[in-house]
């Protein structure tokens, strides 16, 4: 097991490594150059790009980038925030999206869990039917008009919710953009937990389980959701991606101070330093939900965990 | 549900009287038990053979409850001694009876495959110690562990601390089996069914499983149903056999009646298809065409129409069982006082002349 997740992690960074090249390529080829003041005389610009250390080497360029950005520097802002560090942008605002982020993950998780083995245990009754229409609405309409449509009839029409961000109020006043971010995962669950818990429950072992006498909810819990969860499982990282891009515009919706929205700002101001330090952000969760998910796979199957040394 | 009492002589375990079950499908109704009757005594092994598709695996599903769910029993009872003084009619019970009182406490399967039959992320040991548990058989998880750990051993599996730990992956197909009738004797059942138990194994690990049941129903004295397309395994293993044709027990005797005085042509065909013990045979005998679809059930005896040996009557009306001993019935107008005497195909006689002497010198 401890090799298996070893060799994993050794493959995530590889990915960091690569990804963090991509971003420097991105910006050496970028058009235009901070000095782009008409002012400056060809000797001034050398002076800056010496000060600044742009006339080394490309290698030891990305050496430096590199080195930097291990430690979280990612250099200054250059129109948001005139030369604040961009980790001083970036990093408060982090924290809210993860929060944002987690809330909806674990939210549309539970949810679907148990839509998904509520439907999957009552094949074609009208719980099932419930969870299926539930399951279905949630993957195809889009999580911003769940969020306009909420935030008008519980934020507006009926004020039950705050319909912006308050950061006195981290929680309460997110509570309908988590829904609303919620939703697509939810469905997601429900409908794969839905088909393999029906795979899974016709399969022999549970035909085993049956005629050992055990009581249908033992049959359910302990032999058919565990099997029943290792395909599930896969598509966090799908999952977490959908979150991710979805709340570039939820967070808008409800103006929450988040990365989403500041990659907005930043892609529509040339910040490019944002951009890099956002982006990389974004790559490095996404690698770090599929190490998860490849551990938490190799937890739950005994047939990787094995096989894959132990 | 009624708690109405059965009768059942007190040897008896199990009388299925008239089994009749069918299947809805889109096209029709599959009729696929039709009448069929037997028993079973304490101690006693029943064999069911017959070619696949004859209706073994539903027949002993019906016992246990387990019908799909387009399945509906027509006709007929079970009867199924629970203890001394309770016997149930186990096509009346409901699912909770059946969870309860009979599935692995008092009835128990072995299926035919045990690659599929084992939860691929349970250890093994704990798939033992389940039913224990379950049915109050231990007192304390340390109990069923070591009892397990003893079960173990008993099916013949070595270094049974450390298979008690491994999970199904880790196992061969044959030690899964044995994983599998572990998990079956778990619950000291009064009846085992082992539906082709040796049929997705090969062949040198066929004769090893088998020879543990046999093992088992020596040392336990346990009601053993054990069904079978191959007349082949059933000879020193059972003391009754029941043959099934098109969902029908065409005949029914002690083992040695059917082995060596068999009288229903289907019987016949099937001994004839035995490949010889000596494998000296010019060539193998195969019974000509294939079962009838149950659909469309044909009339008179479902066989005829594949048998060199039809009457007319046989195309017209369902022959009733005949006996020709006390424990020995078959259902073909054959048997009837008015057909011409005829005797099984002079080959077959053969046969079943140098099997008995195999037989002999082997005791
Ligand atoms: N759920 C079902 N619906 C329709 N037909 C079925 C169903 N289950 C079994 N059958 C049919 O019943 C017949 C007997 O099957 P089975 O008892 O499994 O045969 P076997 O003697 O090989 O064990 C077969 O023709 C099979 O197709
Ligand atoms: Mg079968």
């Amino acid at each position: 097991m401890v090799k298996y997740v070893l060799k994993r992690l050794f493959w995530a960074l590889v990915t960091v490594l690569l990804i963090l090249f991509i971003l420097f390529l991105l910006l050496e080829f970028m058009p235009g150059s901070p000095f782009n003041e008409e002012k400056l005389t060809v000797d001034q610009i050398r002076i800056l790009k010496e000060h600044y250390g742009l006339d080394k080497p490309f290698f030891e360029k990305f050496w430096i980038f590199l080195v930097n950005a291990t430690k979280g520097d990612f250099g200054i802002s250059y129109n948001l925030q005139k030369n604040m560090k961009v980790s001083q942008i970036v990093m408060p605002r982090l924290w809210v999206s993860v929060r944002l982020g987690l809330q909806a993950i674990g939210l549309g998780s539970v949810m679907g869990v148990i839509l998904g083995v509520i439907s999957g245990s009552n094949q074609n009754n009208w719980k099932d039917s419930v969870a299926t229409i539930m399951a279905v609405v949630g993957v195809s309409i889009p999580s911003f008009v769940f969020a306009l449509t909420l935030s008008f009839l519980l934020g507006y029409k009926i004020p039950i919710f705050s319909m912006i961000y308050q950061a006195n109020h981290p929680f309460a006043s997110t509570i309908l953009p988590t829904i609303s971010l919620s939703l697509f995962t939810m469905a997601q669950v429900t409908r794969f937990l839905r088909t393999e818990l029906v795979e899974v429950m016709d399969s022999e072992y549970i035909r085993l389980a049956t005629v050992k006498g055990l009581s249908r909810i033992k049959i359910l819990f302990k032999h058919g959701f565990r099997n029943a969860l290792i395909s599930v499982v896969t598509i966090f990282g799908p999952l977490v991606v959908n979150v991710l891009t979805g709340s570039l515009v939820i967070e808008k919706i409800f103006s929450i101070p988040g990365i989403g929205g500041l990659l907005v700002l930043a892609i529509q101001s040339s910040d490019y330093n944002i951009i890099v330090m956002v982006t990389f952000i974004y790559s490095v969760l996404y690698i770090a939900v599929n190490l998860l998910v490849d551990v938490l796979y190799g937890v739950i199957d005994p047939r990787i965990r094995v096989s894959k040394g132990a | 549900m009624s708690e109405k009492n059965y009768y059942l002589p007190p040897q008896r375990i199990l009388e299925v009287h008239n089994l009749t079950l069918s299947f809805q499908l889109y096209n029709g109704v599959n009729h696929v038990i039709r009448d069929v009757s037997f028993h079973l005594d304490k101690g006693e092994t029943l064999a069911i053979v017959g070619e696949s598709g004859s209706g073994k695996s539903v027949t002993t599903k019906a016992i246990l409850g387990l019908i799909d769910e387009n399945g509906r029993i027509e006709r007929g009872e079970i009867l199924f001694r629970v203890s001394d003084d309770e016997v149930l009619d186990l096509t009346k019970c409901d699912l909770d009876t059946f969870q309860k009182k009979i599935r692995g406490s008092k009835i128990a399967i072995i299926f035919q495959d045990p690659m599929t039959a084992l939860n691929p992320t349970m250890p093994v040991g704990k798939q033992i110690m389940e039913g224990m548990l379950e049915h109050g058989k231990v007192k304390s998880k340390a109990e069923a562990k070591r009892r397990s750990l003893a079960l173990l051993e008993e099916v013949g599996i070595d270094q049974p601390n450390k298979r008690f730990k491994q999970y199904p992956h880790q196992l061969s197909g044959g030690m899964r089996q044995r994983v599998v009738i572990a998990i079956a004797l778990a619950c000291e059942p009064d009846l085992l069914i082992a539906d082709e138990p040796t049929t997705a194994l090969d062949v040198t690990i066929q004769a090893q499983i088998l020879d543990l049941i046999k093992d088992i129903q020596k040392r336990l004295n346990i009601s053993i149903i054990f069904i079978t397309h191959d007349l082949g395994v059933v000879a020193n293993m059972a003391d009754r056999v029941a043959v099934m044709y098109a969902g029908k027990i065409v005949e029914e005797g002690l083992a040695d009646e059917v082995f060596y005085a068999p009288v229903h042509p289907y019987t016949w065909g099937l001994l004839s298809s035995l490949p010889s013990i000596k494998g000296t045979d010019r060539h193998i005998y195969s019974i000509p065409g294939s079962p009838p679809n149950l659909i469309f059930p044909p009339q008179g005896d479902a066989f005829a129409y594949r048998s060199e040996y039809a009457l007319v009557a046989d195309f017209e009306s369902d022959p009733p069982m005949f006996e020709v001993s006390k424990t020995h019935k078959a259902a073909t107008w054959l048997l009837d006082k008015r057909a011409p005497k005829l005797k099984m195909p002079h080959l077959l006689k053969e046969r079943i002349e140098a099997m008995k002497k195999e037989h002999g010198s082997h005791e």
